[in-house]
């Protein structure tokens, strides 16, 4: 029995061990370097993994847009948000940032697009970058008569306010390109585009290669559109209006237009890097400048620091030898937390940071308890070993109860919440479960080791 | 040993007259919700020497058309301005006219939310909040389903629902005269803090039922002499654990930064709360039910 409490005992010390030098590996690792120095060693350093920090606390940017997807069939919304991402995703990586993140989302059938970049300095640029992916269009000529129709109805609505507008009869049809309407042929369909140079004038080309589909769609519509412009339009703009001599089969095209060569080595980039199947629209940006978000880490870690530290004096002063013990424990309960922290890893929000500096507060809440009721049974003069005993059978059940109730609340809340109350919720949840082990397990084999010593004699350690 | 339920009249009339005040000061007033929740920007600056008067920010602003943003000096040289959800150009826009002017400043963070976002979050709220309180309920009723007397397991729940209430109506209401009077707002950070309260209250609730529940195995006194005997042994715990969770969340409000300063200002005031009714209220109202129905 006693020699079990020992090697538990000595478990324990390991893993806090363990434990500590994961969550702060620097002096081990200084110690490993003096130690190699001097007797001329290899020992290699102990595992050094940063923590993951959070967009609020490494500084970044958070952009939520929607896709319109009016222009793609029902069946196909999870392929072309796919692609969507992709090519974002592509677009992304150009910046050069540690693991952004892409993510497609659907909310009450609204389909969109998460992009988060880490610690990017300069994310207006990035902002330009993504939402400047160009939008290539293939549209045709309209009818005569068409045409005519929505000119005659843009006179007609001429110098009127958007509500006026709205009572006469086909208003929408103003809002019409009256020269072009569009087909479905876009940049959804294109393999590559390159830069090329006019034989004859020199003049720059940008040369476009669509895939098997779209190569059809093109031959489709060069055959409809012959002695007709089909022109090229880049985010709603005409680049190039070329008139169509004769079908065009094996999917290629050209577009010359009024552009330097910067300008189109740019497009070919752009295109490149994913004309976008669909077009987007940013609805909600978050950006925290690198300032606030050190400011923000360094504040926090602070105010967990002076809250630790103000727990353990309480526990001391309050507990005596076993709020000491308690604090030991808490100790070892922080490097664990940390060391889980890096394992899993979680990214640490400020919500995060939250959450854990609250869980400090509640873990000791079963020593507390335990304690409370330790103190009852010692007051009723019982020896010291059922005291112990009897203490933790006797909280356990509140304890339990009391854990639950947190833990429910905190899985309800990453069940459904948002990204602040999820970081909140997960690392409350993974402090709550800890505590249960560091509170209890810990903590009685250290109360334990104390039975039948000098050291249980002395009530006023105790009491 | 402290006689809790004897002067319990005393501390129902205070905390009935707090959830009262609360209940008005909600309706008056009512609870300013933050940009999470109703779409928006808000735009953080920090000038490098001096900062621009509020009234020149504002005056810019007119110019690119956002008349109605709200300017406040922050810290020595930062200014936040508060306006309707902008777009990345007329945000780029609001950056050069206030930059261009002074020189150098930095953007700490900008924030834009389309109000449907905010729409979405709401109600997506709004059901975090009911599925938490209805698992709450659920789960004090599946606690309590073996104490059977000398009230009914049911109204041990019901009593701690009173106290659930409590804990989250008398925050709510200091929010709304927060909210009125400093333009405190019901973020994102402080829905989550109230809703952790709910757990912690629950938790207080539940270890002064426990120790009822096991006091009453031994039995022999009157329930009133049960309760209180209860009471006073989870004191020190109450008061204890109370205080360690208030020293960290005084710490998150006092040293934490801006963005977590009302999340940690919820947990206290839920704290406080929390504990008032696990020792005033709770246990006390057990023993009013229990002399009213014995009273028949």
């Amino acid at each position: 029995m006693r020699k079990n409490i020992y090697l538990i005992f000595i478990g324990i010390i390991v893993l806090a061990f363990l434990a500590g030098n994961l969550s702060y590996p620097k002096y081990l690792n200084q110690s490993i370097d003096f130690f190699n120095n001097k007797i001329g060693f290899g020992f290699p350093h102990f595992w050094d993994i940063p923590f993951k920090l959070g967009l609020d606390l490494q500084g970044g940017t958070h952009l939520l847009y929607e896709a319109d997807l009016s222009s793609i069939e029902a069946g196909d919304y999870s392929s072309a948000t796919q692609g969507l991402r992709d090519i974002i995703e592509r677009r992304v990586n150009l910046f050069g940032v540690t693991e952004p993140i892409v993510q497609t989302q659907e909310a009450s059938g609204k389909h969109r697009l998460v992009v988060e970049l880490a610690g990017i300095k300069e994310p207006a640029e990035a902002i330009k970058m993504i939402g400047q992916t160009p939008f290539l269009e293939f549209r045709e000529q309209r009818a005569e008569e068409e045409t005519q129709i929505i000119l005659d109805k843009q006179k007609e609505l001429e110098g009127m306010t958007y509500e006026e507008a709205q009572k006469i009869e086909n208003w929408q049809l103003a809002l019409e390109d009256p020269y072009f309407k569009s087909t479905s042929l876009t940049g959804k369909y294109l393999k590559r585009a390159d830069l090329t140079f006019d034989q004859q004038t020199g003049a720059p080309l940008i040369s476009l290669q669509f895939n098997n589909e779209g190569a059809d769609l093109f031959e489709q519509l060069t055959s409809q559109n012959v002695g007709k412009i089909l022109a090229i339009f880049i985010d709603g703009i005409p680049i190039s209006t070329p008139v169509v001599q004769e079908a065009i089969s094996g999917g290629k095209a050209q577009i010359s237009g009024d552009f330097t060569v910067d300008e189109a080595k740019e497009l070919v980039r752009n295109l490149n890097a994913g004309a976008l199947p669909v077009p987007i629209k940013l609805i909600s940006q978050q950006t925290v400048g690198p300032t606030l978000g050190a400011v923000s880490l360094q504040k926090s870690l602070m105010a967990g620091l002076l809250g630790f530290l103000a727990v353990i004096i309480f526990l001391i002063i309050f507990y005596r030898f076993p709020g000491f013990l308690a604090s030991l424990v808490l100790v070892v309960y922080v490097v664990l937390i940390l060391s889980l922290f890096k394992l899993i890893p979680v990214t640490l929000t400020l919500a995060g940071i939250g959450g854990f500096i609250l869980s400090i507060g509640m873990a000791v809440d079963a020593n507390i308890l335990i304690f409370s009721r330790m103190r009852e049974e010692l007051k009723e003069e019982k020896s010291f070993t059922i005291a112990l005993e009897e203490g933790f059978r006797r909280s356990w059940p509140s304890i339990r109860d009391g854990n639950l109730t947190t833990l429910i609340v905190a899985l309800i809340l990453f069940g459904l919440g948002t990204s602040f109350i999820k970081g909140f919720a997960l690392t409350l949840s993974i402090g709550i479960l800890v505590s249960m082990f560091s509170a209890i397990f810990i903590t009685r084999t250290l109360l334990r080791l104390f039975v039948n010593t000098k050291v249980e004699k002395y009530n006023w350690l105790w009491r | 040993m402290i006689k809790f339920t004897k002067y319990r009249k005393i501390y129902f009339g205070f905390s009935g007259a707090l959830v009262i005040a609360s209940i008005i000061a909600l309706i008056v007033f009512g609870l300013k919700p933050s940009i999470d929740f109703t779409g928006g920007s808000i735009l953080e600056i920090e000038y490098a020497e001096e900062r621009i008067s509020n009234e020149e920010i504002s005056g810019m602003l007119s110019e690119l058309g956002l008349t109605s943003a709200y300017v406040q000096p922050t810290g020595e040289k930062g200014i936040i301005i508060r306006m309707k959800d902008i777009d990345e150009e007329m945000h780029q826009q609001v950056l050069s006219a206030l930059f261009q002017e002074t020189g150098l400043a930095e953007e700490i963070r900008f924030e834009s939310i389309g109000p449907v976002i905010g729409q979405e979050l709401k109600d997506k709220t709004k059901i975090v909040v009911a599925v938490a309180l209805l698992s709450m309920i659920i789960y004090i009723a599946l606690a309590f389903r073996r104490v059977q007397r000398p009230l009914r397991s049911w109204q041990y729940g019901i009593a701690s629902v009173f106290a659930l209430f409590h804990d989250i109506l008398i925050p709510l209401g200091i929010f709304a005269i927060l909210g009125r009077f400093y333009g405190i707002e019901i973020s994102i950070p402080v829905i989550t803090a109230l809703l952790a309260v709910l757990g912690y209250s629950i938790n207080n609730t539940v270890v002064v039922f426990d120790r009822i529940r096991e006091n009453l195995l031994t039995g022999g006194e009157t329930f009133g002499q049960i309760v209180d005997a209860s009471l006073n042994q989870t004191l020190a715990r109450q008061i204890n654990t109370s205080l360690t969770t208030l020293f960290v969340a005084g710490a998150i409000f006092f040293l934490g930064g801006e963005t977590l300063k009302y999340f940690a200002l919820a947990l206290i005031l839920g704290i406080c709360a929390g504990t008032y009714s696990s020792i005033f209220l709770a246990g006390p109202i057990l023993v009013g039910w229990y002399h009213f129905r014995h009273r028949k």
